[in-house]
């Protein structure tokens, strides 16, 4: 079922929600779309909702690190939530830990780690 | 056909969609779907784009996917064996990963001619 | 009719049907392979008759100039019927020897028969014997081959089962899952542990795992990693991931062999795991009584 990539602004953070068929272009778009929003709109985090994507592979990791790099230098933190198991089991064997990305359970902890920052 | 990161998505849920349909357990499913992702984008990337096919063995108990591409060939197969990510300059192709979540994997490659990846997995 | 191969078999397939069977059965009985410890009278008969009538068949249509193959879809009736009675049988216990037998014990009221019907003809006698072990034994080895199938899943299924069994992940407070993990960790077990835990982590949305190696003899290389990345796994589903229950040796092991435990916390015991646990969920233990 394909859905449309949504963005949403709560509390100064960007509620993201990416659905499954995205591509490749596409995440690059959005990753671009972000960042400047993230400046533009004095954001201070990003909730990557990967819920929805059944596969993740390295290109899709690669962007989440990166988008969590350069959020991190416009000083706003980026968490991802809803990894389904399946695809965590999945990257850690391609060896992807993403380490320098932050994780929650559900958007609302997300959120409540925000707004302790 | 391989051409656009479009056609990624639509091989990898094509060969996620058949493993389904035939009762395989979601993570074998996820994982193989993966690979088969990493597979594809390294054929238009590297490869100036393919063909992806899907079947099944004789037994009906493996799915394999063939991926073909008329790019320049891999030169170096240890390089290509490393994860794009990890090594330093980011050249390998991470076909290692890939080969790790499949359960059969071969790469046949020419250089100047092209490359054939065949994988599979378990139903 | 001009003779074929197969014509004399067939008739007396046809002529004596039940008498074959009777026969087949009382061979079977000799040979100690029938198991009416396990199968009814009534149930054997018509196991045997099925398995000749689909016998009968793949023979009718499945065998040209004195050749054939099981695989064919002549056969396809007796390769059902097999598979049906095989599983049966498996599942009743029977071993792969006792049902090659039960196979085997066709020759014989098939040979008597031939005898009869060609004692004046020995040349054709023998080539007759001769395709009908062929066939017959053709029969056994397929037997063989869809038993041992058939084991191997219902092994499987109760190795699975069993794996279920040893590493259970407990609750053991809201939101605080802890997994014990008790002897080697081999590949296939790790998967499946790590999907089952990621899995229960989602359901009971817990914050923290402990991950508790108490119960692991020997950590080598290979066991690191294979925890490293369920802590990792862990972690990327949103949950904190503490490893206790490291020994002495296995601290050494781990440091000797150059593992880096990153950003994992690890603790000695389970009970400073679990006070860092509670903590982080939002509890403190506190003592109400001397003891």
């Amino acid at each position: 079922m394909a859905g449309v990539t949504t963005i949403h602004l709560v509390e100064r953070a960007l509620l993201v929600s990416i659905q499954d068929d995205v591509t490749d272009t596409e995440i690059i778009d959005l990753q671009d779309q972000l960042s400047h929003r993230i400046s533009e709109e004095e954001v201070r985090g990003v909730v990557l909702d990967i819920s929805a994507l059944e596969i993740v592979d390295t290109f899709v990791g690669r962007v989440i690190a990166q988008l969590a790099g350069i959020s991190r230098l416009l000083d706003a933190e980026t968490y991802v939530v809803g990894m389904r198991p399946a695809v965590a089991v999945t990257l850690v064997e391609l060896g992807m830990y993403l380490p320098e990305t932050r994780t929650a359970l559900s958007l609302t902890h997300a959120l409540t780690q925000l707004r302790r920052a | 056909m391989l051409n656009t990161s479009r056609d990624v998505v639509t091989a990898r849920q094509a060969v996620a969609r058949e493993m389904k349909a035939r009762g395989t357990n979601t993570i074998r499913i996820t994982r193989f779907a993966t690979a088969v992702s990493e597979i594809a984008r390294n054929a238009i990337m590297h490869g100036g784009g393919g063909e992806l096919f899907v079947f099944l063995d004789r037994s009906k108990t493996y799915l394999i996917v063939r991926c073909r591409d008329r790019g320049p060939g891999i030169e170096d197969m240890d390089r290509a064996m490393t994860d794009g990510y990890t090594s330093a300059n980011g050249l390998g192709r991470g076909l290692g990963g890939a080969k790790r979540l499949s359960h059969g994997f071969d790469v046949t490659t020419t250089v100047g001619e092209g490359t054939i990846v065949t994988m599979s997995a378990k139903l | 009719m001009p003779q074929t191969a197969t014509t004399n078999i067939l008739a007396i397939l046809e002529a004596d049907f039940n008498g074959i069977i009777e026969e087949w059965l009382g061979t079977q009985v000799s040979e100690g392979v029938k198991r009416s410890d396990l199968f009814s009278d009534s149930e054997s008969r018509s196991q045997n008759a099925e398995l000749l009538k689909a016998f009968s068949k793949g023979v009718r249509a499945g065998v040209v100039d004195a050749e054939f193959d099981l695989e064919d879809t002549a056969w396809e009736d007796l390769r059902a019927v097999l598979a049906d009675v095989t599983k049966e049988r498996v599942n009743r216990g029977v071993t792969p020897t006792e049902m090659a037998t039960f196979v085997l014990a066709l020759k014989s009221p098939l040979f008597s028969r031939l005898e009869a019907m060609l004692s004046d003809d020995p040349s054709s006698l023998i080539q007759e014997v001769m395709l009908v072990t062929r066939l017959v034994d053709a029969f056994a080895i397929y037997t063989n081959e869809v038993f041992i199938e058939e084991r191997e899943l219902i092994i499987e299924r109760q190795r699975e089962e069993m794996m279920e069994l040893s590493t259970p992940v407990v609750e053991l407070w809201d939101r605080v899952l802890t997994l014990p993990l008790i002897g080697t960790l081999d590949s296939a077990r790790a998967q499946e542990v790590m999907e089952n835990l990621l899995q229960t982590i989602l359901e009971r949305q817990a914050e923290v795992v402990i991950l508790d190696i108490t119960g692991v003899g020997t950590v080598d290389t290979q066991v690191a990693q294979h925890l490293l990345r369920a802590a990792a796994a862990v972690r990327l589903m949103g949950a904190e991931c503490i490893i206790s229950g490291i020994s002495p040796m296995i601290a050494q092991t781990m440091v000797q062999l150059g593992i880096d435990v990153g950003t994992v916390s690890t603790r000695s015991s389970i009970r400073t795991a679990l006070a860092d646990a509670l903590k982080t969920v939002g509890y403190v233990i506190t003592k109400t009584r001397d003891h």
